[in-house]
């Protein structure tokens, strides 16, 4: 018998901290299998958020920076011009790249920034304690929205990758889905290609990834996948939004 | 012939992988906790494993390795 | 490479930090420091460089970040109100031990303030500026050479401590035009950027973690304590001041920059009239000179005036230096207004009869 599946290369021996049932440690191996399978795991730089991927620096077995809220792809910037030829990726949550670091991500994204970006949405700040997210859904119930997300007063959710694919810059942008085996597959597909960009040397690619909180959602693991695809999957439709090798 | 080894230490038991058996073999331990304290998922009837890996795909943890 | 040019500040600045290595220059519009990135953005493709105009202050110095991060010589320049905006960033540039240049072209404030020379970011600099605890060297050039020769000096400092380093300069030496030369300085010797996030194989050196997080309150003060250490080591190493203090001084002026300048003729005009008036000029503010200047108050010593485009920032490092045995003040214009040398010379005069203190 040969080993079929094993946990990558690219992810260090640490345990993840999340919570039980959390997608983020699904996104985290996708990610690693996707260096380990492209051969680049000596020449990637990750960046890590803040937020829950706070500590991803501790789990992605490359050389890594910890950046400031939301500053992830300003950072990335810095590193991919000095070494042009480091692949270099940030992992950031929807309060990190959707709130905080809308104009790093906006900007880096119109610059055509030849980096890899894995933005992961849960609806919610899952690391302060379940507080509204930019991408909450209306109605959402949060510790800061108590009586569920009012569009009147604190607008509508944010639809990044629709947003971003309206520039010229970006060669990929995709929003996929971990909540089953289905999806999970096709999840490392995108974001296989969207490092397989940076090393064609096409420019920004940027996969959102629709995951899931257990905890703050107040849902048990299998629930909240159940209600990521009945609730954010409307919301965020999956698909392809700009890929100007399709053109 | 197919064989799906857990590492019990590193199980959450979020029980993802449950679910994602296309045959219904994995289930969580009703008898013992881990040294996380969670009861681990663990397979039933190995001789049904196909090999699939939706398991793995689906767990969150790097907790199992497939092998056929 | 010897023969003297006329330069404007901010351009000199700029050619020196190419000079000395510089490759990354990212930077936001804002008056005025404007013919820094703007030089830059002509220079850096010639040698093979970067220039990015980023989408704002707080762009820039996460870009500084990661280039420092990935072993690059980074600057960024910006004027008051965007170096507070960068603040964030120094604080986190600090936290990751990681080494860049940052320019201050002061103007005056608070709030959007105005756009001519002021020294009123003086607290800001000195004291770190940003969250947490931590200091920076910040160096203040008083001419356009010295200031040429202080932009290579910050990032020999700045990879030497694995610290950034702050070029504080105000608008008048960055507009006005003086021959300098363009030399190298010296070379130090720097320890090779191990740490730096290039890629890592596995094997020749330990995994690059460039982070100022640290969870456990044990491990960050252990943290901290490095930085102190580190701190200490520029407290004893890298203090610079220029003194023009005779013996028999009977009064202390102490000003940095520009206005060391203006202060210096006003004490050649007290000097013709008999006044017996040393200066100190600190060229680091942190390390602010204090053995120096206390070294100068002698028992002589009536008056220590500072001079200053502040309200008194400096005279707490001269009083913190010299005590309170000694009478102090200053003479401070504000928001962009600059004192002409008689005007000082004036103060002194007061001084010396007596009606200052």
């Amino acid at each position: 018998m040969a080993i079929v599946y094993q946990k990558p290369k690219a992810l260090t021996d640490k345990p993840f901290h999340y919570c039980p049932g959390c997608t983020h440690g699904i996104i985290h191996r996708l990610v690693a299998e996707c260096i380990d399978e492209l051969g680049i795991q000596d020449r990637t730089i990750g960046v890590a958020p803040v937020g829950c991927a706070v500590f991803a620096y501790d789990y992605f077995n490359v050389d890594m920076l910890e950046a400031a809220h939301g500053r992830a792809p300003a950072c990335a910037t810095g590193v991919k011009r000095v070494n042009p030829n480091n692949i270099v990726f940030t992992y950031q949550g929807d309060g990190d790249l959707a709130s905080i670091g809308c104009a790093e991500i906006v900007h880096a994204a119109n610059r055509g920034e030849n980096i890899t970006v894995i933005f992961v949405n849960n609806a919610i700040y899952g690391m302060t304690g379940g507080q509204m997210a930019p991408t909450t859904l209306v109605g959402q119930v949060t510790t800061t929205s108590p009586y569920g997300r009012d569009p009147m007063s604190a607008g509508y959710p944010i639809r990044i990758s629709e947003m971003l694919s309206q520039l010229e810059g970006p060669a990929l942008v995709e929003r996929v889905s971990v909540h089953d085996v289905k999806n999970v597959v096709n999840a490392k597909r995108a974001i296989k290609k969207a490092f397989q960009n940076q090393i064609d040397g096409k420019g920004f690619s940027l996969v959102e990834v629709l995951s899931t909180c257990p905890t703050n959602w107040g849902k048990t693991p299998q629930e909240a996948l159940k209600w990521l695809q009945e609730n954010m999957i409307p919301q965020y439709p999956l698909g392809v939004f700009k890929d100007k090798e399709a053109k | 012939m197919a064989k799906v080894t857990f590492n019990e230490a590193l199980c959450k038991g979020c029980a993802l992988c449950v679910d994602a058996c296309p045959k219904g073999i994995i289930a969580l331990s009703k008898t013992h906790i881990n040294q996380k304290g969670y009861y681990p998922a663990q397979v039933e009837e190995m001789d049904k494993c196909i090999g699939c890996a939706s398991c793995a795909r689906m767990c969150p943890d790097c907790v199992i390795t497939v092998e056929r | 490479m010897n023969e003297r040019i006329l330069m404007k500040g901010n351009e000199a600045i700029a050619e020196a930090a190419i000079m000395a290595g510089c490759r990354q220059f990212f930077g936001y519009p804002i008056t005025p420091q404007n013919q820094i990135p703007e030089y830059m953005s002509k220079r850096m493709p010639q040698v093979g460089g970067t220039f990015l105009q980023s989408e704002s202050e707080v762009a820039a110095i996460n870009m500084v970040y990661g280039a420092a991060a990935a072993g690059g010589r980074v600057m960024t320049s910006s004027s008051s109100p965007g170096i507070s905006l960068k603040q964030e960033g120094i604080s986190y540039i600090v936290g990751a031990e990681l080494p860049a240049v940052i320019v201050n072209i002061v103007r005056g404030g608070p709030g959007l303030g105005g756009i001519q020379p002021a020294q009123c970011d003086y607290y800001q600099a000195t004291r770190g500026g940003g969250h947490g605890d931590y200091r920076m060297v910040v160096l203040a050039p008083s001419t356009v050479q010295e200031a040429v020769e202080l932009t290579q000096e910050a990032f020999d400092i700045a990879d030497y401590y694995r610290n950034p380093v702050m070029l504080l300069g105000d608008g008048m030496i960055g507009q006005m035009m003086e021959p300098v030369t363009m030399k190298p300085i010296e070379k130090r010797e720097l320890p090779e950027k191990t740490w730096a996030a290039t890629g890592w194989d596995g094997k020749s050196r330990p995994r690059a973690i460039l982070n100022s997080l640290f969870i456990d309150p044990a491990v960050l003060e252990q943290h901290n304590l490095k930085l102190q250490a580190k701190y200490a080591a520029m407290e004893k190493d890298e203090v610079r001041v220029e003194i023009d203090c005779p013996e028999d001084s009977e009064y202390i002026v102490v000003a940095y920059g520009t206005m060391a300048r203006i202060a210096s003729k006003a004490i050649s005009m007290a000097r013709a009239e008999g006044m017996k008036i040393g200066m100190v000029r600190p060229i680091t503010l942190w390390p602010f000179p204090s053995q120096a200047l206390k070294n100068c108050v002698t028992d002589k010593v009536k008056h220590v005036m500072t001079v200053e485009l502040a309200a008194g920032q400096m005279l707490d490092d001269v009083r913190l230096s010299i005590g309170n045995n000694v009478p102090t003040s200053c003479y401070s214009r504000l928001g962009g207004m600059v004192p002409t040398s008689r005007e000082i010379y004036e103060q002194f005069m007061k001084l010396g009869k007596g009606g200052n203190e």
